[in-house]
């Protein structure tokens, strides 16, 4: 299988193409954790379009549960259909759900399993998968058969800390931590999305974004995918670079702030900083 | 091979075992990188470090372990002439400051509390570029902080210089940093013991079932919810000393109120007395006898103090002591009593650990919860709570 390089649309970092790589390679688990907005969840689309597998995606919530990804036995159907005499009720497995799980280890070609924030769910929801992603292997008791994987699948799974994970399911997986890029990976993220996009527009927004992201007291820090929405406002409005330019300590905020800042707070504090500003001319 | 990597990794406290060895040498054999130091540090760190609070203690280990073996391209950092350290710690601390630490002892203590400065400042400044960064080996000595990276300025000016791994890019998020309310929240998780109590509203589909299968007849069985059923009093010290911590102690109060159903807070200042109060803006005219919450909520509540700690020591220790009103029974009396009716008791710090030993005040309160206090972090807060659901009651 070809090296994992990062794609037309997603910039790897040096580090990340080793884990992405490692992972893949030996197929074991590859757990990246990182900001909010980091690109954690793009990071299996792009594996899966790099590698020309398809993806499997397994969005975790607080309520789900491991036993959900394996198969589900739906036992109030097959109890009503058997009050009301349905023939189904005699084959169990018309009854059985398949799960995500399932369907990557018998996928006809190669998948990558995407299981995302897999801290939202209970504490004990990665001890549950632990055998099933070890071995690839798990048993549907309600029919006595064994689902084994032909080829371990390509397993990303993200988390954002919520919970810490179980030292025994640690040891199963490479880790990946996507730290905030710095300008240069910044520079490179950015000619990836705006081809044709004005320099000088790019370096006088990234100003204005790294500002912002230093002003302290934020209580959420603008990230990579705020600042790739905020440039493709500021494309869309043709905002005139002196806008962006203009060292008028009045205008404070930047424009189409509504972007960056998500927070209440956050927008009250530009507004109070401009204020003080404005009163200090 | 490497076998003194695993060691050293082991002993740094990042809990590698023998399997990601093998991990990383079945890696290597199948030649997932390409030979250069910088990839194998990648690979390796991949493979071991499953936490980023860690990534930092293992660039450390990296250096200190492969550092003879790689050639540094003549490129060492540079150390910084004490001079100049100085003249950062003037900018970051007064005057009055730099003569009370002068005064207490050494050079050291003036760069631990610069660097607690810079930390504070960098908690504000989170993921800018001004950053202090200590590495490599010290030449002012073994004990605790490096001085002799105390770098302040670009990322980029030191680039070549120094390693991917010297870099020590992961610094500040390791554990023992000062946290925001959804880390306090994990924290708190710690402390919760489900049980069903109430009206059965739930459908239990097991018991349902179970119960058809046994009667032959659709048989409808219901329960109560599953709630986290852990009782907790919280005493917040407010005022005077604790004002610089307003902020940490709101998060933790957030948090709390979020996560605990059965949550009872309170006011005090400084120590325990007779009475405490639930509204800072009517603190003399609503006060709660403490007698009354000894009575009212039963043993099994679990008390956690949050307070500096911070004070005379005949505050605690006599009759008359508070700095407030005219106590009649000491701030020990109070604590005892306390610790009598409720087994289960933490006090909870915000001045961070090391300096704990200076203070008379800190230590007797520490002994009047039995030991149990610890520091507003993330760790600090993870063994208190371990302690409070080690006791039963």
């Amino acid at each position: 299988m070809a090296r994992f390089e990062g794609t037309a649309n997603y910039v790897a970092t040096e580090d990340l193409k080793v884990a992405v790589n490692a992972a893949v390679l030996l197929r074991r688990p590859l757990l990246v954790k990182g900001e909010p907005g980091t690109g954690k969840t793009v990071l299996a689309h792009e594996i899966a379009k790099a590698t020309g597998a398809p993806l499997i995606e397994w969005n975790v919530k607080s309520t789900t549960k491991a036993q959900q990804g394996l198969y589900e036995y739906d036992a109030v159907a097959r109890l009503r259909d058997g009050q009301l005499g349905d023939e189904r009720v005699h084959d169990i497995s018309n009854y059985i759900k398949k799960g995500k799980l399932w369907e990557a280890f018998t996928s006809p070609q190669l998948p990558v399993l995407l299981i995302d924030e897999i801290d939202k769910a209970d504490i004990e929801f990665p001890n549950d998968l632990l055998q099933e992603l070890d071995r690839m292997s798990f048993d549907v008791y309600e029919t006595r058969e064994r689902i084994e994987a032909k080829e371990r699948p390509i397993v990303v799974i993200t988390s954002n800390n919520e919970k810490e994970l179980p030292d025994a399911f640690l040891r199963r997986c490479f880790f990946h931590y996507i730290k905030f890029p710095d300008r240069e990976t910044m520079q490179a993220i950015i000619d990836v999305h705006f081809p044709g996009i004005q320099k000088t527009l790019v370096s006088k927004a990234m100003d204005v974004f790294y500002e912002v992201r230093d002003v302290p007291g934020l209580k959420k820090k603008p990230s990579t995918s705020e600042l790739l929405d905020w440039l493709k406002l500021l494309l869309n409005e043709d905002m005139p670079l002196d806008v962006l330019q203009s060292k008028d300590p009045s205008k404070a905020i930047p424009p189409l702030h509504g972007a960056l800042l998500k927070n209440e707070q956050d927008v009250m504090l530009f507004e109070r900083l401009a204020f003080m500003a404005r009163r200090q001319n | 091979m490497f076998f003194n990597f695993v060691d050293e990794l082991r002993a740094a406290g990042i809990p590698a075992s023998f399997k990601e060895h093998l991990v990383l040498l079945e890696a290597l054999d199948k030649e997932v990188i390409e030979q250069t130091p910088e990839a194998f540090y990648y690979l390796s760190r991949a493979t071991f470090v499953k936490d980023e609070g860690l990534l930092d203690r293992f660039d450390q280990v990296f250096n200190k372990v492969f550092k003879g073996l790689l050639t540094n391209y003549g490129q060492n950092p540079v150390d910084i002439p004490e001079d100049w350290l100085k003249a950062v710690a003037e900018k970051f601390l007064t005057p009055e400051e730099m003569a009370a630490i002068e005064k207490l002892g050494s050079w050291e203590e003036i760069m631990e509390t610069l660097k607690q400065r810079l930390e504070e400042q960098q908690k504000r400044h989170e993921g800018g570029n001004k950053w202090v960064g200590t590495g490599g080996t010290s030449p002012y000595g073994n004990s605790g902080y490096n001085p002799e990276g105390v770098r302040i300025g670009g990322e980029s000016k030191h680039k070549r210089a120094l390693k991917v791994w010297e870099k020590r890019e992961f610094q500040n998020l390791d554990n023992t940093r000062e946290l925001g309310t959804r880390n306090i929240k994990i924290a708190l998780r710690r402390l919760r013991r489900f049980a069903r109590e109430g009206a059965a509203e739930e459908l239990d589909l097991e018991g349902t079932i179970e119960g058809t299968a046994r009667q032959g007849w659709l048989d409808i069985r219901m329960r109560a919810e599953r709630k986290n059923a852990v009782k907790v009093l919280l005493f917040l010290d407010v005022g005077g000393s604790m004002d610089p911590f307003i902020k940490l102690v709101e998060e933790l109060f957030s948090a709390a109120t979020a996560e605990f159903k059965n949550l009872e807070f309170f006011y005090f200042h400084n120590c325990l007395y007779e009475g405490v109060w639930k509204d800072n803006k009517r603190r003399w005219s609503e006060r709660t006898n403490t007698w009354d919450i000894l009575h009212k909520y039963g043993h099994d509540y679990k008390v956690v103090f949050v307070g500096d700690a911070a004070m005379s020591p005949y505050e605690i220790t006599h009759p008359g002591g508070s700095v407030e009103h005219f106590n009649e029974e000491s701030g020990t009396v109070w604590m005892q009593r306390l610790a009598h009716v409720y087994p289960a008791t933490v006090w909870i710090n915000p001045v961070p650990e090391k300096q704990w030993s200076y203070s008379q005040s800190t230590k007797i309160i520490k002994e009047l919860v039995g030991g149990n206090m610890y520091p507003l972090t993330l760790e600090g807060l993870d063994n208190a709570m371990r302690e409070l659901t080690r006791k039963k009651h």
